[in-house]
């Protein structure tokens, strides 16, 4: 199928040609693959223009108002500018507050917070967690996929409802309006979890 | 016919109510063309650049209630500049010199200044309604001619319009002897306004039905309106913060409790949730509800405040009601017609918390759901299918899925097979807008069963050229196209160019037309308004594709339009209009 073709672009192409608000000279943050049509149908246009373009184009400035984790595309979603121009003091403010969660590891003496806003993707996340509480653990954290020599462990999160989920599985945008807290599991509940995860 | 006096022709043609019908009477013979044309009295342009404003003031001299629209859809969403045209002025000279009876002005998607406000003001003696929806240029100063001027003014309705703020003295122009109002709508208005003397106009306004308040008339005031004003149909609030255990809020609950005919409600700036519960007493008389500019209000406080409105038919609300608030709306509200979700999150960000799930939950517990908009996290042709199925009455279907090309979750097909079940199901669908991941195939369904359309919204969409063809081909009601980002070329543009004769406007942007392709259709229709908006600036010249800045729009044209209405200068930093 056509539309499956465009999901495999050169990266670099997709940031030429992305339409994106900002100031010029701003250079936009690596994000995760976005598919954009407009990408995937300009990719075969290789002439000056597109590089000229891709010069002159304001890339996504770093400000409040931009999302953390997609390109914007002008004039999407397709919001009325007036309902789009009476939200943005919310926005600061909610940009301000910051989304702070608990995170407690189990076996660590306290708790510690942090604001998920700020990270980009599980990646960093898990990065940022492993270096938080890097004083009390024995040997690696092991990966979701992997064991390590050392005591295993997986990164949990209490959702909305209440229920324990294996931090991952949904997209991040979906996971960071429903993570309530973390929590890094350690030992044998890690192996249920597992179980769980595959069956 | 012909051999009945024109009076009788006159009186079975007033009993018909819409344009189109009176357009086609008028095509019948000379006769009829004449009783049409002095007969008509409510006029509407579609299109602000079809047809000149002489022309119609010309034709139609007792004319008294002129509606015209200015720019194209997609300017609500930044993708026209601002200054590409769209100008009331034209219009309010032409009816002030052709047309002094003129009873009602309403304009949407235009550009009028204070001196066409003032101009207005002095030319009506007997002005009763101005109506703005989404227009721009003119400040408070136009206002307070329109309130000073105009005599027995029945109507201000500002909707969403952009109004640059020079005081609050406009309200204190109503004169003393002002005591016509039967509604008044300032809720776009960014600044202060009076509070007290909006709190005497009301008081000397015995026939006032309609009242919507902006953001600085605190709730104090709105006490003091409602007391006076106890018969209004139709409120938008103001600010709506307050503590609850004020003697405010508990005067606020006795007001909404007289408000005996209040059937419609709106505003709820910077509401916080408990102040809700003011409204409760008047929820089960509720036909109309808008709560799409209160984001503080969760899903909880949403959800118990729409329990209580049983004869809702009309739900604006915000994406935080979430799909189980939807399912509330959905075993509530079995007489909603009409149904908005707006994202709380404007920027698109994917952080919404409506899915497939509230949709379908509405299509089950709605039947009479005939008007949708629907911003949405995802979607699938499962729950589509299911939608098709249980409401088979709508008129409008907007689905916006915020992330583009994305397909169907649990299959990862596109969502070519749903928007097909809408098609196949809505017989009487008029307007319709597609999103998430769709293939040449979803056009094939719309041009094959989507007779009625009216108007299509597409963005990116479709694979190639066939996509766009099956629509022009299919859609023989086909009246307003709107592209942007698909994959549609000069092929498509060009394949049925006789189609252009018989729709209002066509818009493609971000596709894969070309310079050339434009000029060519330009050239087969002489009678075609082909347009390139150019928003470069100005060093790139003959570039054969159309890059992103520029975009095509295509319009019918009754009579030729001169340049000097339609172009604003000549200064190459502004936007170039360019007509092929």
């Amino acid at each position: 199928m056509e539309a499956a073709a465009r999901y495999v672009k050169d990266g670099a192409d997709l940031r030429d040609t992305e339409l994106r608000l900002g100031l010029p000279g701003s250079e936009a943050p690596e994000k995760p693959a976005v598919p954009s049509t407009r990408g995937g149908k300009r990719a075969l246009q290789e002439d000056d223009d597109m590089e000229s373009r891709g010069k002159s184009r304001p890339l996504e400035a770093d400000s409040a108002e931009a999302p953390a984790a997609k390109a914007q595309i002008v004039g999407w979603p397709p919001i009325r500018s007036y309902r789009r121009n009476s939200f943005p003091p919310r926005k600061a403010e909610a940009e301000a507050a910051g989304l702070y969660v608990k995170v407690s590891m189990d076996g660590a003496p306290y708790l510690r917070k942090i604001d998920l806003k700020v990270y980009k993707g599980y990646k960093e996340l898990k990065e940022a967690m492993e270096n938080m509480f890097d004083c009390f653990t024995q040997g690696e954290v092991s990966r979701k996929d992997g064991c390590s020599s050392g005591s295993e462990s997986a990164i949990t999160y209490e959702d909305k409802d209440g229920d324990l989920m294996l931090v991952g599985d949904v997209p991040w945008e979906m996971f960071i309006s429903s993570c309530r807290r973390l929590r890094i599991l350690k030992g044998c509940e890690v192996r249920v979890l597992r179980t769980r995860q595959y069956s | 016919m012909t051999y009945f006096p024109e009076e009788v022709v006159e009186h079975i043609v007033d009993f018909l109510g819409s344009h189109g019908d009176r357009n086609a009477v008028s095509t019948v013979c000379k006769a009829w063309y004449q009783v049409d044309r002095l007969s008509r009295r409510s006029v509407f342009v579609g299109n602000c650049y079809a047809i000149r404003p002489e022309r119609v003031v010309t034709r139609f001299p007792e004319m008294k209630s002129l509606t015209v629209k200015g720019k194209p859809h997609f300017a609500d969403f930044n993708l026209v500049p601002y200054d590409w045209g769209g100008f009331a002025q034209p219009w309010i000279e032409a009816a002030a010199r052709g047309c002094p009876g003129l009873e009602e002005l309403r304009l949407k998607r235009m550009v009028i200044t204070d001196d066409d406000l003032e101009l207005l003001s002095c030319s009506f003696p007997n002005f009763k309604s101005l109506v703005l929806v989404s227009c721009e240029g003119f400040s408070t100063d136009g206002l307070a001619e329109i309130a000073t001027y105009c005599r027995g003014l029945r109507e201000l309705d500002l909707q969403e319009n952009e109004v640059e703020d020079h005081g609050h003295q406009w309200l204190s122009c109503f004169p003393d002897s002002c005591t016509s109002l039967v509604s008044l709508n300032f809720a776009c208005l960014k600044g202060e306004v009076n509070a007290s003397a909006l709190e005497r106009l009301v008081a000397r306004c015995p026939n006032l039905r309609s009242l919507k308040l902006n953001h600085s008339i605190p709730v104090e005031s709105l006490n003091k309106i409602l007391a006076r004003a106890p018969h209004l149909v139709d409120l938008g609030t103001g600010s709506f913060t307050i503590d609850n255990r004020s003697e405010t809020y508990h005067r606020l609950i006795n007001s909404f409790f007289r408000c005996k005919s209040l059937r419609s409600l709106s505003g709820f700036w910077d509401a916080s949730p408990f102040c809700l519960q003011a409204v409760y007493p008047i929820c089960a008389n509720l036909t109309v509800l808008n709560l799409s500019y209160a984001p503080a209000i969760q899903s909880a406080d949403l959800t118990k405040l729409v329990g209580f409105c049983f004869k809702l038919q009309k739900l604006w609300v915000l994406d935080c009601i979430g799909d189980k608030g939807l399912v509330v709306v959905a075993s509530t509200c079995k007489e909603l017609q009409e149904l908005r979700v707006f994202p709380s999150d404007v920027y698109g960000a994917g952080i919404t918390a409506v899915t497939e799930e509230g949709l379908v939950a509405i299509s089950s517990g709605c039947p009479k759901l005939n008007s949708l908009l629907y911003f949405c996290y995802q979607m699938t042709n499962a729950a589509l299918t299911t939608v098709a199925k249980n409401c088979p009455h709508f008129t409008r279907f907007r689905l916006c899925i915020l992330e583009p090309e994305k397909p169907d979750p649990v299959t990862n097909q596109p969502l070519d097979e749903g928007f097909g079940a809408i098609v196949r199901s809505c017989k009487n669908l008029r307007r319709l807008s597609v999103s998430g991941l769709l293939t040449d195939q979803v056009f094939l369904y719309i041009g094959m069963y989507a007779e009625r359309l009216e108007m299509l919204s597409i963005a990116f969409a479709g694979d190639s050229d066939k996509g766009m063809v099956y629509v022009l081909n299919g859609c023989k009601n086909l009246r307003k196209l709107e592209i942007r980002d698909c994959p549609f070329g000069d092929a498509a543009l060009l394949k049925d160019v006789a189609k252009y004769e018989t729709m209002r406007s066509l818009w493609m942007s971000s596709c894969d037309v070309t310079l050339g392709g434009c000029k060519s259709l330009a050239a087969k229709m002489p009678r075609l308004n082909v347009e390139i908006i150019n928003e470069n600036d100005g060093t790139s010249e003959s570039k054969e594709n159309l890059s992103d800045q520029h975009k095509l729009v295509l319009c019918q044209q009754f009579t030729s339009v001169s340049n000097d209405i339609m172009f604003t200068s000549n200064d190459p930093d502004v936007c170039r209009r360019v007509r092929l």
